[in-house]
């Protein structure tokens, strides 16, 4: 536990299992809890660095931020679903594609 | 007696997010992000960002889960038969994850990190609300003026159309 690789290791982890779950997942909200995995791994990086680097607190700084923009993202894009779900009955990503007709 | 809490909360961590990634149940899923949520918020312990595990906590745990938890009630019908919420490009997503994780994996294993061996700090509050009073107050300005938007565009965009 006192190792960088360690974090960096579970971070990559958290953000392949992010990835693949915006890749594969149809339902909205499922792609919506993919991109807040890679957020926080994001964000124990940021924080991992800031504590095996000197503990300046800059990443701290910045994975506050993170969170922020996680908070406001997760608000605009809940209501974006909602607004899918009014028009088409259902929030899978795949058959909202009325802009490619 | 750490060492041991820390791997178990790694496989604790990794595990759920396995859960929420797979599962075809959504609802199961999103409760399976509360595990994995605390999960970080106790690497944020480790990591000695004491300040930054509290806040996972209360705005992630107790605010984006709630949210989504409200999408999924609100959007799912209670009667509908479960379908799969994945689609058929599984393989071939498995497969470019695994090759970004085994690059990442190399990267990390190969390079030579810098690791400097530091104190616990004291205390991790005043130094972050200093940072964002003085080094960081622009971008601290910018993200309130980011959440007041977004509140308006959320309640904007759900609003029903007349």
């Amino acid at each position: 536990m006192d190792q960088l690789q360690n974090y960096l290791f579970i971070a990559a982890a958290l953000f392949s299992l992010g990835l693949f779950a915006v890749i594969t997942r149809r339902n909205a909200v499922a792609v919506l809890m993919g991109v807040e995995l890679i957020l926080n791994s994001a964000n124990v990086n940021f924080l991992a660095f800031s504590r095996f680097g000197g503990m300046n607190f800059n990443g701290h700084v910045f994975a506050l931020f993170v969170i922020i923009m996680a908070a406001a993202e997760a608000a605009v894009a809940l209501a974006i679903i909602i607004n899918l779900y009014n028009n088409y009955q259902s929030i899978n990503v795949d058959e909202a594609s009325q802009l490619k007709r | 007696m750490s060492e041991l809490l820390f791997w178990f909360m790694t496989a604790m961590t990794i595990g759920s997010a396995l859960i929420v990634v797979l599962h075809s149940n959504l609802f199961y899923s999103a409760l399976a992000l509360v595990v994995t949520l605390f999960g970080v918020a106790a690497f944020y312990v480790f990591l000695w960002a004491d300040f930054l595990a509290g806040v996972q906590v209360l705005i992630y745990i107790g605010g984006i889960l709630i949210l989504i938890l409200f999408g999924i009630m609100l959007t799912n019908k209670i009667s509908s038969v479960n379908i799969s919420h994945s689609n058929f490009h599984q393989g071939i997503a498995a497969v470019i994850v695994m090759g970004i994780f085994s690059i990442l994996g190399w990267m990390i294993l190969k390079t030579p990190w810098l690791h400097i061996v530091q104190q616990e700090p004291s205390q991790t509050v005043g130094r972050i609300g200093r940072l964002l009073m003085t080094e960081y107050l622009l971008p601290f300005e910018v993200a309130s003026v980011l959440l007041l938007s977004a509140l308006i565009g959320a309640a904007m965009l759900s609003r029903k159309a007349n």
